[in-house]
């Protein structure tokens, strides 16, 4: 086991395996969103109460847990960079960051949409709302802080001290619901206990959220080529890599 | 061909097609980012190492 992480510390072998792995994550996301988006949009059945507008389900809910899911991430590589001085770590989490807060944007925008007929406001200052967008403002100071230093170096380490302070926060959006009185609804699919969801609409669902994954899968893999790429451009390696 | 009603979105229409067409230019914008980044990393390694090349050269 040990082995298997200490080769994901080699920039190297980071690089050969996420360009192996990117084709197959792109093409796993197209079937589970094509699947996704014509059962979800055609096949399920509209909700009894909220009618068609329940389709937008589709979209936020995966993009909300992509949100949270993204930012898991990043901090776990923040915390492997800052403990074990794995600088791949600091990679990891310099690719994830600018991901995480594109799909945070997407799940508050989609949201908001969402909100406008069933709450009948687009934005109110609710503990899932407030805590998502604290969430986007963590990701854009991971991300300010990682380019706000001259010594790349020192942006790394103050970017992955946040990104593991910031952590905290996730566990505060999911639970915001049961926590504290909210409008918005209480969790879907993660949580203790059977999804409370017919299967017509389940599956979609399930798919999509699988979708978005894979899909962040192949882009964190781009990305993390690109940084890797910058970071070691000195290599021996990387200039074996990159001959034409 | 889809019916007029499926494009209607039982009267939510407003609000369904812009959440799915925010959430295709994101996704677009994560492919075309990326992949801007990756390609502009290459390039510059490899200027790096034509510089590294050369240097070598005049060195000898």
């Amino acid at each position: 086991m040990w082995t298997w992480f200490y080769k994901l510390a080699s920039p190297p072998y980071v690089y050969g395996v996420a360009a192996a792995l990117v084709p197959w994550f792109l093409g796993g996301a197209a079937l589970a969103l094509g699947y996704g988006l014509i059962a979800g949009l055609a096949i399920a059945p509209p909700d009894y109460q909220q009618g068609q507008a329940f389709r937008m389900i589709y979209v936020h809910v995966p993009s909300a847990l992509l949100s949270l899911t993204v930012y898991t991430v990043m901090a776990a590589a923040s915390a492997v960079a800052l403990i074990w001085r794995i600088k791949v770590g600091h990679a990891v989490a310099a690719a994830a960051a600018p991901i995480g807060a594109s799909f945070t944007i997407l799940a508050l925008v989609t949201g908001s949409l969402w909100g406008r007929p069933m709450w009948g406001t687009y934005w109110a200052w609710d503990p899932r709302l407030t805590s998502e967008l604290i969430l986007l403002f963590l990701y854009v100071g991971v991300m300010s802080l990682r380019s706000a230093f001259e010594d790349p170096s020192r942006g790394d380490r103050a970017a992955a001290l946040l990104a593991t302070v910031g952590v905290v926060n996730v566990p505060i959006v999911h639970f915001s619901v049961v926590w504290w009185n909210s409008l918005h609804q209480g969790a879907t699919i993660v949580k203790l206990g059977a999804p409370s969801m017919p299967g017509s609409m389940l599956w979609p669902l399930l798919s999509m959220w699988l979708g978005f994954m894979l899909f962040f899968a192949a882009v964190l893999c781009i990305r993390l080529q690109g940084e890797v790429l910058n970071r070691e451009r000195q290599s021996t390696w990387v200039r074996e890599a990159v001959k034409p | 061909m889809m019916s007029g009603s499926f494009w209607a979105m039982g009267g939510y229409a407003r609000y369904v097609w812009p959440c799915f067409g925010f959430s295709f230019v994101v996704l677009v914008w994560n492919l075309w980012a990326a992949r801007r980044l990756r390609a502009a990393a290459h390039l510059r390694a490899r200027r790096a190492a034509e510089m590294a090349t050369m240097a070598a050269v005049d060195g000898s």
